[in-house]
């Protein structure tokens, strides 16, 4: 179906910030460790690169993305979203996160 | 006197703490069901060990939001005696019922051995049986209980006489070669301002008979007896 759209009407919303089409909205949430929390999983990665045969590689953190479509995405979606990223998707005594909304 | 484990898809470790409240020290204990609402009438709440909610997202994270905390929550808020062991101090961070973090173990690996934990300190309902210093042996069973947390937040915690059990060596001594996992300060489990909400990353009710190799968790059940002003059986 968003594809249909995206060929289709969907250039009605081009330039617009919020790339809503009929309410559905996507957002991109990216959670990465602090840089002061240390972050073993990066570094066991960095490790198996080096011995991959790359050792100029010197740093890998590790965070995780979550897609997030929403329908009927009423003008606080936004906002929204924001309040759920810092209260359940990251934790931020230990993450950051950055919200960013797609189209 | 009446105590409560709380049941999360994935905990493991709910049978282990029921055996030890009502079969070791004959407190009656209930389970109470992640989806109820209502928590009334308890002495005691345990959040058990485990994998809540299969540790999705993070370990701990889905559990807070599940019907029962809310209950849990306002419990704690009122005073009541609250203990988090292993996931269940996973699941008071997450909550904000105590402060700092709990991240991947340093080394990656699974830890499941017998461990020494030095006493800190005891004017609290969970060790006021025990001497400060005091070396209790008590096992630990987990992949993330690297305890973290900014540098104000550890300096309050000194302060505040809220961190009851460090990591040591047998004889006592907290150093890094006896930090299982990388937690600051060797954190093993702290408390709460108010004393009231404990969350430590050992399992005492895997150290509550002879046969397990250890009954040193028992002082720690024995104190909040004492506590509660009963008289335990065992």
């Amino acid at each position: 179906m968003p594809r249909i759209a995206e060929n289709g009407i969907s250039g009605l919303n081009f330039g617009s910030r919020f790339p809503i089409f009929d309410g559905l909205m996507k957002a991109r949430v990216t959670v990465m460790p602090k840089k002061s929390v240390l972050d073993p999983q990066g570094v066991a990665v960095r490790d198996a690169i080096a011995h991959h045969g790359f050792p100029q590689v010197s740093a890998v953190r590790i965070g995780k993305v979550m897609e997030i479509e929403i329908d009927d995405a009423g003008p606080d979606a936004e906002a929204r979203l924001h309040e759920i990223c810092a209260d359940l998707l990251s934790n931020p005594v230990i993450e950051d996160y950055v919200l960013q909304i797609e189209g | 006197m009446k105590a409560a484990v709380i049941r999360f898809p994935g905990s493991n470790c709910d049978q282990d703490c029921h055996y030890a409240l009502q079969n070791v020290f004959g407190i009656q204990t209930d389970y109470v069901w992640h989806k109820d609402s209502a928590l009334k009438g308890y002495d005691l709440v345990v959040l058990p060990g485990g994998f809540s909610y299969g540790d999705y997202l993070r370990c701990g994270a889905i559990a807070r939001f599940s019907p029962i905390m809310k209950a849990v929550s306002d419990y704690a808020n009122n005073g009541g005696l609250l203990i988090g062991i292993c996931n269940g101090f996973q699941v008071l961070t997450e909550s904000r019922l105590l402060p700092g973090a709990l991240v991947r173990n340093r080394s990656m690996h699974f830890i499941c051995e017998h461990r020494f934990l030095r006493v800190g300190a005891t004017d609290n309902p969970f060790l006021n049986l025990a001497q400060p210093g005091q070396v209790l042996n008590i096992p630990i069973a987990h992949g993330e209980g690297n305890y973290t947390a900014d540098q104000a937040t550890l300096e309050e915690l000194n302060a505040n006489r809220q961190i009851l059990v460090r990591y040591c060596d047998a004889n006592g001594t907290v150093s890094d070669a006896a930090n299982p996992n990388g937690s600051a300060n060797n954190i093993a489990g702290i408390c709460n301002a108010n004393r009231n909400v404990f969350g430590l990353m050992p399992h005492p009710e895997r150290a509550c008979e002879d046969r397990l190799g250890s009954t040193d968790g028992n002082l720690i059940f024995q104190s909040i007896l004492k506590h509660l002003g009963v008289r335990a059986v065992a």
